[in-house]
């Protein structure tokens, strides 16, 4: 039962994670994420056929309400924070060329 | 006595009647801070001269009769995943560093509108994730009780102030036992509320199925009369519930008489410390002697509440964290070559290990081809942990154990075996699983000089009995 995690598939979880580690941080993150599977692994020993997948612990319907303004015009706040900025936009590298 | 002595609810009293102001309340607290920060760190970032701002405030509402509430005047600590307009929220990561809120959470919004005065914001596990308070970037926090040793965590910084008279009361988070863990390593009450009770309005995500903010007292009134000022239904949060029942000071009789209490044998089994063994079977004997009916029984399947907790947190995590990608708030990359590998450079520079651990196994157990196998058996064990409460509550009120095998473990010890630590939670995380509410209250101590907690566990909107449980063991031990 033991995990063992390819080159392939950290290069893979690097790529949906949007992380890019350097050779030790990947060795690293070899074994942690087998050990880890091996102790998830676990979960097989009980019997869950015919068991919801239970998302949510009460049983919420979707909540709706009216889409109404209720907050001020705060770009000047929210931009701020933002790393880069023109014309009161948020800037972004380029990314059609 | 001193003011920094009083709980909360006392320096509101003593505030009102005139025996001291809003603004004393928030020197005394900057007193302590002043004494003991430099060795303990509770803090990210404090505001003295705008809390001060605000205490003036306060007192002048307070003199007119606009203010009157059990929290009108008392200076408290945020924990720093909790939005503050105007004042920097970190999460105690760097991609964070300088992220300063346009709006506060609905929890602050509350507490400001009761008339709490905010000193500053506490320190943390970067992002809620760690058992510590050591994966902050900014430093490790210490435990007041014995500087060599850690807070818990993740809400270790707000645990460590209260406990040390830095804050009169503080908020924090609990996703997996964030808030009891620290609670009962610092010798404070902490409680995580039913899910869906406080807004999570303005709480950056980690795991949002089993966040919670909720509040870190210096005793169980406290912690009611603060729960009552948090609980309300929030529009902004589409998981918030709506409650008529959260009159929690109610609750507080010093009596135990009729609550039938659970021990779960699985809870007192092998790794746990003989010492909060005993502290915790001396409370159950304290709540028997107070009327309580108390008695063992078996809640099975605690083994697996800690594989399920790790895949589903992991997966909510690597989601909830996409949104730091170097555009809209937060750190960027100085170099790169494009837009994607802004976002990854921004991403691999910003977090630090233990955050890049959790959102590879969630991206890894949400892929296609193990979404099945890993992501869909947890939620399926989910709910089978969810059945052998709901079975636990039908025979009992409230269950009680321990908040953690050990008290608080050396700083430096913990981060080097991420798995050993992640078992620490193995008594507190399957509430969180399950949605339900449940409270750490300070149980003794052990020959190191660091507190013991016991967990009081309800069943859903159940507050009061646990508080109720938690109120007649406090009282009875106070004698």
């Amino acid at each position: 039962m033991a995990n063992k995690i390819s080159d392939e598939t950290i290069a893979y979880v690097g790529i949906l994670a949007k992380l890019e580690l350097s050779d030790e941080e990947k060795e690293a993150a070899k074994k942690d994420m087998a050990d880890m599977l091996d102790y998830i692994d676990k979960l097989n020993e009980l019997d869950t056929d015919g068991v919801e997948p239970m998302s949510h612990v009460f049983p919420v319907e979707n909540v709706f309400r009216e889409d109404v303004v209720t907050n001020g015009d705060s770009r000047r706040d929210i931009l701020q924070n933002a790393p880069g900025e023109k014309d009161g936009m948020f800037k972004a590298p380029r990314t059609v060329e | 006595m001193q003011l920094q002595e009083l709980t909360a609810v006392r320096l509101a009293e003593k505030i009102r009647a005139g025996g001291a102001t809003a603004m004393d309340a928030v020197d005394a607290a900057f007193q302590k801070i002043a004494e003991q920060e430099e060795t303990l760190h509770c803090y990210v970032t404090l505001d003295k001269e705008g809390a001060r701002k605000r205490a003036e405030e306060v007192q002048r509402r307070i003199e007119s009769g606009a203010l009157a509430g059990p929290l009108a005047g008392v200076p408290v600590a945020v924990k720093d995943n909790i939005c503050t307009a105007g004042m920097l929220t970190t999460c105690s990561s760097k991609i964070l560093g300088n992220f300063v809120p346009p709006f506060s959470a609905q929890a602050v919004s509350a507490l400001e509108a009761a008339g709490a005065v905010i000193l500053g914001k506490t320190n943390m596990d970067e992002f809620a994730m760690g058992s510590t308070t050591e994966t902050s970037a900014f430093g490790v926090t210490k435990n007041p009780h014995n500087t060599a040793h850690v807070p818990g965590g993740s809400s270790g910084g707000s645990a460590a102030a209260v406990a040390a008279g830095e804050c009169f009361f503080a908020l924090g988070s609990d996703t997996g036992g964030s808030i009891r863990q620290p609670a009962s390593f610092c010798g404070v009450v902490g409680m995580k509320p039913t899910y869906g009770t406080v807004s999570r309005y303005g709480l950056v995500a980690y795991g949002s199925s089993l966040d919670q903010i909720g509040p870190l007292t210096k005793d169980v009134a406290d912690c009611a009369a603060v729960l009552e000022v948090l609980a309300a239904h929030d529009g902004k949060d589409s998981t918030s519930i709506e409650r008529k029942d959260t009159d929690f000071t109610s609750a507080l009789i010093p009596d135990a008489a009729g609550l039938r209490i659970g021990i779960p044998k699985d809870y007192f089994g092998e790794g746990l410390d003989g010492e909060v063994r005993a502290a915790v079977l001396q409370a159950a004997k304290v709540l028997g002697e107070k009327g309580a009916v108390v008695e063992e029984f078996d809640l099975s399947l605690v083994e697996y509440a800690i594989p399920a907790y790790y895949t589903i947190a992991s997966a909510e995590a690597s989601s909830n964290l996409e949104r730091f990608d170097g555009i809209k708030y937060g750190y960027r990359t100085p170099d790169f070559d494009g837009l994607h590998n802004m976002y990854k450079k921004t991403r691999s520079e910003g977090f630090g290990a233990e955050v890049k651990r959790r959102i590879m196994l969630g991206s890894f157990v949400l892929s296609s081809g193990y979404y099945d196998a890993y992501y869909l058996k947890a939620l399926k064990v989910k709910a089978l942990i969810k059945k052998a409460f709901d079975e636990a509550f039908q025979k009992y009120d409230v269950i009680l154990g321990p908040v953690a095998p050990t008290t608080a473990p050396k700083l430096g010890e913990s981060l080097k075996d991420p798995i050993k630590m992640y078992l620490g939670d193995i008594y507190t995380i399957s509430v969180n699983l399950a949605g339900l509410p449940a409270l750490s209250v300070p149980c003794g101590m052990d020959q190191k000089g660091l507190p013991i907690g016991a967990q009081l566990i309800g069943d859903c909107f159940q507050e009061k009995k646990i508080l109720q449980a938690a109120y007649a063991y406090e009282q009875a031990a106070v004698k």
